[in-house]
């Protein structure tokens, strides 16, 4: 039988493409002034403050953290509330496929974007300098964080749905309001959730640190202790803060599987 | 009952859809529009209840002009006129139910249809319909559960439950299997007829035209090429006149076949 001879594939471009990579992570660290002996002292260090927060961590300080975390779950979930209820209108404006108007997209995808960019700690700074220190400063960020991240995921989910049925509805004699409650909304329901409880998992791990800029939480709790060199109490926070975090990811992600 | 006058669709990247349509379908005809891939049959379709809009002449429903009807007008002439499309098109994500009253909207103040609202004459209506195609006893099963044939079915409700005066049909059996494919046309056949709702439905095989319709229309490039009456037509006749819609001869054994 004859040998089919093919044409060797061109690797070329993959290998440039590896050592370009290559380059740039040598390159970036030498940039950074990253240095093996440096790390190796500093991590010297790192393992002694380790050993005097986790061995072992102060449990009996179990109690006093409580009612912080407590607070930080609630920040979390009113920040996300608050933020995906206002997304979902907005979502629907911003998506192309519903209000056929340029001049409406484009200045809400660009005020969208910015919400989104900033960092929930970076509006929580913002806020306590406004609202001063407390809770009530950490859920406007986790709002506007929240706000930001749902509505660009769902303006895209709404503009990735199947028209046809959108057309259907049309065609039967259906308005704008009746379209959304019988075309839209059927399809993109469960993500929008799921985008919910997604914004809730990262609030969760935002909120934990929002209290270190004064916006109420564990946070708070942790920077203090942090400063009073309180270690153990330290290690504590950061065990039960791991242990919720934790948890509540298992059970939210769970959720998001079914859903979609 | 629908009347094109000098109609033409060019659509925004130049395409010359239709051009120069002048039709006019009387009450309870089955007209099957027949033409190839391309020709312009949903654009001439969607032309009649202003899913798209004519780029000039105009179209009329009982002697209202679709073309210049907007808001309320166009929403009137939209629910008298039902629509099925070869996707189904139904809300796969409702109950069968929601997608037969959602044929019920325009009916209805728009507060209490957000609130999934409906008189009960409208759920009779829906439960009729429903019956109509025979699949009453899949009306709380999610729509996704259904076969294609029985989305199509549900989707045939929908439009009865419209109460409408026409029925549109993009290629209603283009993704059924051939079986399905006679009911679902034996269905729209029935309403056509018992209820005298005039039908205009696309189709790709000729021998359905053959076989459901009482005229034939052929499309060509955007043109009205061909228009016949099937009682004044020998089947061997309609055969030969296809090269007129197809550009070539079409032969016995490139239809369906029906013996
Ligand atoms: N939304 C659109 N934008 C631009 N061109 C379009 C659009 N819809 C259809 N066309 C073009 O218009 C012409 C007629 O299309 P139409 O869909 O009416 O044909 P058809 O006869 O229904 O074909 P098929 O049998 O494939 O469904 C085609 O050339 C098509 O490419
Ligand atoms: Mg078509």
């Amino acid at each position: 039988m004859d040998k089919i001879s093919v044409s060797k594939p061109k690797k070329f471009k993959r290998n440039l493409i590896i050592l370009t990579v290559l380059f740039l992570i040598v390159a970036s660290a030498w940039f950074a002034g990253f240095n093996v002996i440096e790390v190796m002292i500093n991590l010297n260090k790192g393992s002694r403050l380790l050993g005097r927060m986790f061995f072992p961590p102060d449990l009996s300080y179990l109690p006093n953290i409580v009612d912080p975390m407590v607070e930080t779950v609630r920040m979390a979930i009113v920040g996300t509330f608050i933020g995906a209820t206002l997304a979902l209108p907005v979502a629907v404006l911003a998506a192309n496929n519903f209000i056929k108007s340029k001049f409406l997209h484009g200045p809400l995808r660009i005020i969208l974007n910015i919400f989104r960019t900033i960092p929930a700690l970076v509006l929580a700074s913002l806020f306590v300098a406004v609202f001063g220190t407390g809770p009530f400063s950490g859920v406007v960020a986790l709002s506007i964080f929240t706000f930001g991240l749902v509505s660009k995921l769902t303006y895209e989910t709404i503009e990735a749905i199947d028209y046809g049925q959108v057309e259907a509805l049309m065609s039967l004699g259906a308005n704008k309001m009746n379209i959304l409650r019988y075309a839209i909304m059927p399809q993109i329901l469960p993500q929008y959730m799921s985008y919910t409880l997604y914004g809730f998992e990262v609030n969760i791990r935002a909120a934990a640190v929002l209290g270190y800029v004064g916006a109420g939480g564990i946070g708070q709790t942790f920077e203090f202790n942090l400063a009073w060199r309180n270690f153990d109490r330290v290690g504590t926070i950061i065990i039960f803060s791991f242990f919720i975090v934790l948890i509540i990811d298992l059970i939210s992600s769970s959720i998001r599987k079914r859903l979609v | 009952m629908i009347e094109f006058k000098n109609v033409s669709k060019t659509y925004d990247n130049g395409v010359k859809a239709l051009e120069n349509i002048n039709l006019t379908i009387n009450e309870g005809e089955f007209v099957a529009i027949i033409g190839l891939s391309g020709a312009g049959k949903s654009t001439l379709l969607r032309l009649i209840n202003k899913l798209i809009e004519s780029t000039g002449g105009e179209v009329f429903f009982d002697g209202i002009s679709v073309t210049k009807a907007t808001g309320r007008d166009l929403i009137s002439i939209r629910r008298q006129i039902g629509m099925i499309f070869q996707g189904f098109n139904i809300v796969k994500r409702m109950s069968v139910l929601s997608n037969v009253l959602s044929g019920r909207v325009a009916y209805n103040p728009t507060w209490k249809t957000i609130l999934g609202l409906f008189p009960e004459e409208d759920k009779q209506i829906a439960y009729r319909a429903l019956k109509r195609v025979d699949i009453l006893e899949k009306v709380h099963n999610r729509a996704s559960d259904l076969s294609g044939g029985q989305q199509q079915r549900v989707a045939i409700a929908r439009a009865l439950a419209q109460e409408p005066k026409i029925m549109l049909a993009d290629e209603p059996v283009a993704s059924l299997d051939p079986i399905t494919t006679v009911q679902v046309m034996d269905y729209l056949k029935k309403i056509n007829v018992e209820d005298g709702i005039t039908t205009v439905s696309n189709l790709h095989h000729v021998d359905l035209a053959l076989k459901y319709a009482t005229r034939v229309v052929g499309i060509k490039e955007g043109k009205v090429v061909y228009d016949v009456q099937m009682v004044d037509i020998k089947k061997e006749k309609f055969y030969e006149d296809l090269e007129i819609v197809y550009g070539r001869p079409v032969h016995h054994d490139e239809v369906l076949g029906d013996k």
